[in-house]
């Protein structure tokens, strides 16, 4: 068997893992081959177009269908009047993430930008104006549309089901004895996932057989929740997503809209395909929700936590559950003898937020930086120091140790990068040859290392080449490569005698491309399968008189390049195909499982770790902000392709500095409509916005989270990033601000 | 989209005739056009395409030094083209800080003028607003109007016009030729956008049907080349309209300042030329405490309309940031970020 | 109303008769000639993932008619590869790993096409960022964007001395 679990990370192992390959569907990617859902178009298709709700709560009284249906080209309108049935109420909640769907049920309105009909037509033209032809009238009610509305309350459970208050020590008593105290409000918005793929389904009916492209990020998942609505059998229903044009958590389980498609199709009886307009991903397709965070942290004389307290007002909407865990980066990242993540909520009337891109990390890690360094900032401290200071060498509110924990090397290796050492500790001292303010950030970046449960396929055929499966997802993370990757060394074939299949619903479930688990969940379920086919392999040449490898006995065998040799003596061996040759075998099948480890679990707190350091330059007179520099170290166990981890972590790094200085859902007060859902004004960064990103990859083995030693990239990088960007900002004006995005105004003070 | 009707003129003649129907409207690039009729905001019966109507497409010297640009000309060509660029440096830089390069190198001269504002609730069927629709309401007058008007405004209508080409066009004096069916005739572009009043639904001083054929400017426009600059604030470094911009164009004798012309934008429902800021600098040195009391002058009338009281400070900054620019004299080349504060001065000093 | 235009697609010449003048530029690759690797972003402009070559200049394609553009040449992302031969742009994004999910990526290289062909940012960094900022990724693949342009540039203007010599 291929030697995966022993070496360090992201050094060269067996051929594959750890090599920098470039993308394997790069060629696709660049020559417009590579299809996503909505390129497809099967014969007879029809297009499909919501309409959406412009208020937010009432009901729907009126819809011009006559108008609809006398616009050429439009073959039907489905409402709640004649949508087909379904054999679940979209309403039922079976589980905490099945969410509550808008699929015509009745003519409940509860978010702006809910579907509230379906306009179905021979052209994408005539679908269209056919949707805005309805012209619905309402019923409005009054609304909810802030964090100060309605009644808070303690949710039974935040983020995916941990607690909602999580007590470590006395908190109060540690802020009554500590020898200084910092408390502070940090507000963060709501804000969009806005993927640049707009969620696409294309749908076709046979009988009760049902065969769909869409995006998805949970393949298993969104097979069991159609069949479930539609009550066909799982097998039945087939979806294909070999790609997905970004999903950051807006595609992890099928939205309403998708659904809609699907039910259009069955309406009219012939294929239709349905695409989100860019406004319409402003409602049902989740966001992250907004936050109003209250910190309050003690320190001693030395500067040591006494206690730190962590509290979040959240929202959800009012007719489902989901609330942002922004508290949990306080659980792990400083030591305190007294921690405290306290969590109350309010009910919006907006769509249901959902994960998004470091679900609650994000949210969580900006207030906590920002609150970190202005503690610094009161004791005088360094703001790196000070974090060195109250460094965790346990997970502070569990007791465990940790896996593995290169943060210190993060801090190190990414300080020396960027040059901190010539940091003044006062704000406001540094100027370019310009003139324009400069200031330098620091911010921890943490995020778990998890795994979901997920399976894989591996076979090795009579000309010695090998096939993996896996319904992994391919995000733009690098699926296709990394997992093509693991499977090379699995099978211990060079990579290019390697078939790779994946984004497809009838392959092994490779769970969700979800909590930066995919490459630990798939990638361990993958390296699983590929030694289950070597043990079989092995078992039959060991058994077999004719093998050189005959007897090998304890000594045993290992697989190398496409040969298994006698461990003892690499030079006795035979080919694959030689093997399964004298076998009369065309191939040999095994499986494998990559799921948590709950011992390892139990006895140790996992996470991936990181430093970010960010310079900004703001214009002293007139408040622009730029964020010049950035530098990232992390470190998430072994790295099974550098470049690609590199992309994660920049991708990450730029959402950092969206939070910070960018993005934000503007939402009208009155009718909870956000008034800037598009791209031109909710503002994402443009190439210009970060001229300077470098990412440190930090070497860290971890013999515990799994055989492999993956910890995830794909969300970390957001983490540290958006609270050094904003601590920069503080650095370069002198001006604390903790509503984000920071707002030009809120710099013009002081010229 | 709507339905509508397409037509494909041939000639100025034709296409005026053509857009004389109610309910027409002229298709240049259509970025801002199709835009709004995509959003259900403009519902236009038929367009008047001007794709195939000659003479649109030129940029022509004229005897006097200046420039007749026609209505057609793309933005990224009046940018680019070196003699013009030379001549009224401001403008290349406002052009080239617009929008995004695809963007510019489809849009048009005319198209620029006459673009509609971005106020998100203009942009929202669904919300009241009293251009759409006259006598509707106006619902940023309480709503989120942190980027609305400054100056100009009405209690019909707080909105801006977002162009950045039509703040140095506006300040170095601009005609705009217009055809219509009575013949052509000539508007100073201050005179060309309309203040909202009680009317905001009437943009321009355009009749129905008119058309923008060309944009002049003088000759004596060409006398700023030396000391001229445009800068914008935005929320992003680029692809990002302005917060408020500001242009500045000085000629200078002796070290003073013989002329000034100066203009903001994202202030008002027009590009705002402040002629009491630039009289202000006539015959003063130039130095941070002139620019200050021009910045003075040029705001004087200003109020806010929402919860943008902070883009009265900030325009008055803005416009002694150009004014310091400018005094400094135009770059050699324009800056990698137009328009950009995040753009190195070399040599200059800025910030005190 | 049926409208007849020829446009020449990826050097093709094609005669399209449209059924409807709404039908953009975008729509008609995508939904009418199958050429779907132009990617629909947003269809307002805001994004460039649309963005195709028309006559040589990297525009918008969802903000055009196609109507309007009777007689134009329009070049995609798969008329942009000679053959097997990818353009140094698209091996240069490759290397680069100047996309990650890639659903901008077909603007983001029709752009950088465009923007080398503008020939107005040269060898500087910041110009080409600046001149890339109209092609939204999400994924925030820009640093390997900016250095694959750079790169491809200087690709093809060694190529051109080459032939040129
Ligand atoms: C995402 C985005 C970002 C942008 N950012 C900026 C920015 O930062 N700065 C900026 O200044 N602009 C910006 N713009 C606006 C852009 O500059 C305008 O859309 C463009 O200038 C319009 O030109 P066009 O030729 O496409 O006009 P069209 O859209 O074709 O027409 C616009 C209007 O003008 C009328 N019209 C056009 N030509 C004539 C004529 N000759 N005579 C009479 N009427 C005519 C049309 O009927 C229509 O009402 C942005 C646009 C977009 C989509
Ligand atoms: S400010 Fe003007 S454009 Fe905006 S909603 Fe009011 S009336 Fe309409
Ligand atoms: S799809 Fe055309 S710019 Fe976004
Ligand atoms: S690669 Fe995903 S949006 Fe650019």
């Amino acid at each position: 068997m291929a030697e995966l679990a022993s070496s360090a990370a992201h050094v060269r192992h067996g051929s594959s893992i750890g090599q920098p390959l470039t993308r394997r569907d790069g060629q696709l990617k660049v020559t417009g081959g590579a299809r996503y859902a909505a390129d497809n178009h099967p014969p007879g298709m029809l297009h499909a177009a919501l309409a959406v709700s412009s208020v937010a709560r009432g009901r729907v009284t009126g819809l011009d269908l006559e108008a609809a249906r006398a616009h050429p080209g439009v073959v039907a309108v489905m409402t709640p009047e004649n949508r087909p049935a379904l054999a679940q109420d979209p309403n039922d909640k079976s589980g905490p993430f099945v969410f509550r769907m808008e699929l015509l049920q009745d003519d409940t309105v509860r978010y702006v930008g809910q579907p509230v009909a379906v306009v179905i037509a021979e052209t994408l033209e005539a679908a269209t104006e056919g949707a805005a032809l309805l012209a619905p009238r309402y019923a409005a009610e009054p609304v909810s549309t802030g964090l100060e509305d309605g009644e808070a309350f303690v949710p039974p459970a935040v983020g995916v089901g941990a607690p909602a208050e999580v007590r470590h020590g006395d908190v109060e008593a540690g802020l009554a004895a500590a020898a200084r105290r910092v408390e502070a409000v940090y507000e963060t918005p709501a804000q969009y996932h806005n993927a640049m793929e707009p969620h696409a389904v294309v749908a076709a009916w046979e009988g009760d057989r049902l065969s769909i492209d869409t995006p998805s990020q949970g393949l298993v998942m969104a097979v069991g929740r159609v069949a479930g609505l539609f009550g066909i059998p799982p097998e039945n229903v087939e979806i294909r997503s070999p790609f997905l044009g970004g999903g950051f958590g807006s595609k992890g389980a099928i939205s309403g809209p998708q659904v809609l498609g699907i039910l259009a199709a069955k309406l009219v009886g012939r294929p239709v395909k349905l695409v989100l307009k860019r406004d319409q991903m402003y409602g049902p397709v989740g966001h992250r929700a907004p936050t109003r965070q209250t910190l309050r942290l003690g320190v001693d004389g030395e500067g040591a936590l006494t206690a730190l307290h962590h509290h979040v007002r959240t929202a959800s909407s009012r007719y489902d559950d989901f609330f942002e865990p922004s508290g949990s980066v306080s659980h792990t990242l400083y030591a305190s003898p007294a921690i405290a993540t306290t969590s109350d909520a309010v009910r919006l009337d907006s769509g249901t937020p959902i994960f998004m891109r470091a679900p609650g990390e994000a949210s969580g890690s900006i207030a906590l930086e920002g609150a970190i360094d202005e503690m610094a900032a009161a004791c005088g401290m360094d703001p790196l120091e000070f974090r060195l200071r109250n460094y965790a060498e346990v997970e502070p509110t569990s007791g465990k140790p940790f896996s593995s924990k290169a943060l210190r090397e993060c801090y190190a290796q990414g300080a020396e990068r960027f040059g901190w050492s010539g940091r003044p500790l006062a704000p406001r001292q540094m100027r370019d040859e310009d003139g324009l303010l400069v200031g330098w950030g620091v911010g921890t970046a943490t995020f778990p290392a998890l795994m979901m449960h997920g399976q894989a396929r591996a076979v090795l055929r009579r000309d010695g080449s090998g096939l993996v499966e896996t319904g992994a997802h391919d995000m733009g993370q690098g699926a296709w490569t990394a997992f093509a990757q693991i499977a090379a060394d699995s099978l211990a074939l060079p990579i290019d005698q390697l078939e790779f299949r994946a984004g497809h619903s009838g392959l092994p479930d490779a769970g969700i491309a979800g909590g930066s688990a995919h490459t630990a969940t798939a990638g361990m379920a993958i390296h699983g399968a590929g030694a289950d086919v070597i043990a079989r392999l092995a078992e039959l040449a060991m058994t077999d008189q004719r093998s050189p490898l005959f007897g090998a006995g304890n000594a045993g065998v290992v697989a190398r390049e496409g040969r298994l040799v006698r461990r003892d003596d690499e030079s006795r061996g035979e080919s694959y195909a030689e093997i399964l040759a004298r076998a009369g075998l065309d191939e040999i099948e095994g499986r494998g499982t990559g799921a948590m480890d709950q011992a390892a679990q139990e006895h140790y707190a996992m996470h991936a770790h990181g430093a970010v350091f960010a310079e900004v330059k703001v214009d002293p007179e007139l408040g622009q902000i730029r964020a010049t520099r950035l530098v990232g170290a992390f470190a998430a166990g072994r790295i099974i392709n550098p470049r690609l981890v590199r992309s994660q972590y920049y991708g990450g790094m730029i959402w950092g500095v969206s939070f910070a200085l960018h993005e934000a859902a503007v939402v009208d007060r009155r009718t909870g409509r956000v008034m800037n859902a598009n791209l031109g004004e909710y503002h994402v960064p443009v190439n210009a916005d970060v001229p300077s990103l470098e990412a440190i990859l930090v070497d860290e083995v971890d013999p515990h989270v799994n055989a492999l030693g993956i910890k995830g990239v794909g969300e970390i990088g957001i983490t540290g990033s958006a609270g050094a960007v904003a601590n920069a900002v503080w650095h370069a004006t002198g001006v604390r601000v903790r509503r984000f995005p920071i707002a030009i105004e809120e710099l013009l003070g002081q010229p | 989209m709507n339905r509508f009707d397409y037509v494909r003129p041939a000639t100025v003649a034709e296409a005026v005739a053509a857009a004389a129907q109610p309910g027409s409207a002229y298709l240049a690039a259509g970025t801002n056009l199709l835009d709004l009729m995509k959003g259900g905001v403009m519902r236009p019966a038929r367009l008047v395409d001007l794709a195939r109507v000659p003479g649109l497409d030129a940029i022509e010297a004229l005897p006097d030094g200046g420039v007749r640009i026609g209505a057609r000309v793309r933005n990224s060509d009046l940018a680019y083209d070196p003699g013009f660029a030379r001549r009224f440096p401001a403008v290349a830089e406002a052009l080239l800080s617009g929008a995004s390069a695809q963007l510019r190198n489809a849009a048009t001269v005319g198209g620029n003028l006459l673009q509609r504002t971005r106020c998100a609730y203009f942009y929202d069927p669904a919300s009241a607003c009293n251009k759409r629709e006259a006598g509707a309401g106006c619902d940023a007058r309480e709503g989120e109007n942190r980027l609305h008007a400054v100056l100009g405004w009405s209690e019909q209508c707080i909105a801006t016009h977002p162009s950045d080409f039509c703040v140095p066009l506006v300040a170095l004096g601009a005609v705009v030729e217009i055809e219509g069916q009575a013949g052509r005739r000539e508007v100073p572009l201050e005179e060309f956008h309309r203040l909202p009043g009680t009317t905001p639904e009437r943009e321009s001083v355009l009749a129905p049907g008119e058309l923008i054929v060309a944009v002049r400017l003088p000759g004596e426009a060409a006398g700023f080349a030396g000391h001229a600059r445009y800068v914008k604030l935005r929320e992003r470094t680029s692809y990002a309209f302005a917060v408020v911009s500001a242009t500045a164009g000085l000629r200078l004798e002796d070290g003073a300042i013989a002329e000034a012309r100066l203009a903001l934008g994202g202030v008002a429902a027009k590009p705002w030329r402040v002629p009491e800021a630039e009289a202000v600098l006539r015959g003063a040195r130039p130095g941070a405490e002139a620019f200050r009391r021009a910045a003075e002058a040029a705001l004087a009338e200003a109020r806010p309309s929402g919860d943008n009281a902070f883009k009265i400070e900030l325009a008055r900054r803005i416009l002694v940031r150009a004014l310091t620019l400018a005094a400094a004299g135009t770059p050699e080349r324009l800056p990698a970020l137009p328009a950009s504060p995040h753009a190195p001065h070399p040599g200059v000093s800025l910030h005190g | 109303m049926s409208l007849s235009i020829t446009l020449t697609v990826n050097a093709v010449p094609r005669t399209i008769a449209l059924d409807d003048p709404r039908v953009t530029l975008l729509d008609l690759l995508r939904e009418r000639l199958d050429l779907t690797g132009t990617k629909k972003g947003c269809d307002r402009g805001q994004c460039g993932a649309c963005t195709v070559l028309v006559d040589g200049r990297r525009v918008n394609s969802c903000l055009a008619l196609a109507v309007s553009l009777d007689g134009a040449e329009v070049l995609t992302i798969e008329g942009l590869a000679e053959g097997e031969v990818p353009h140094p742009v698209q091996a240069a994004f490759i290397e680069h790993d100047a996309f990650q999910c890639g659903f901008c990526t077909p603007g983001q290289i029709m752009s950088a096409v465009g923007l080398i062909r503008e020939a107005q940012a040269g060898d500087d960094p910041e110009r080409v960022r600046e001149a890339m900022s109209g092609n939204l990724c999400r994924c925030g693949a820009y640093k390997g964007i900016t250095e694959a342009v750079l790169e491809a540039q200087r690709r093809l203007a060694a190529d051109a001395e080459e032939k040129a010599a």
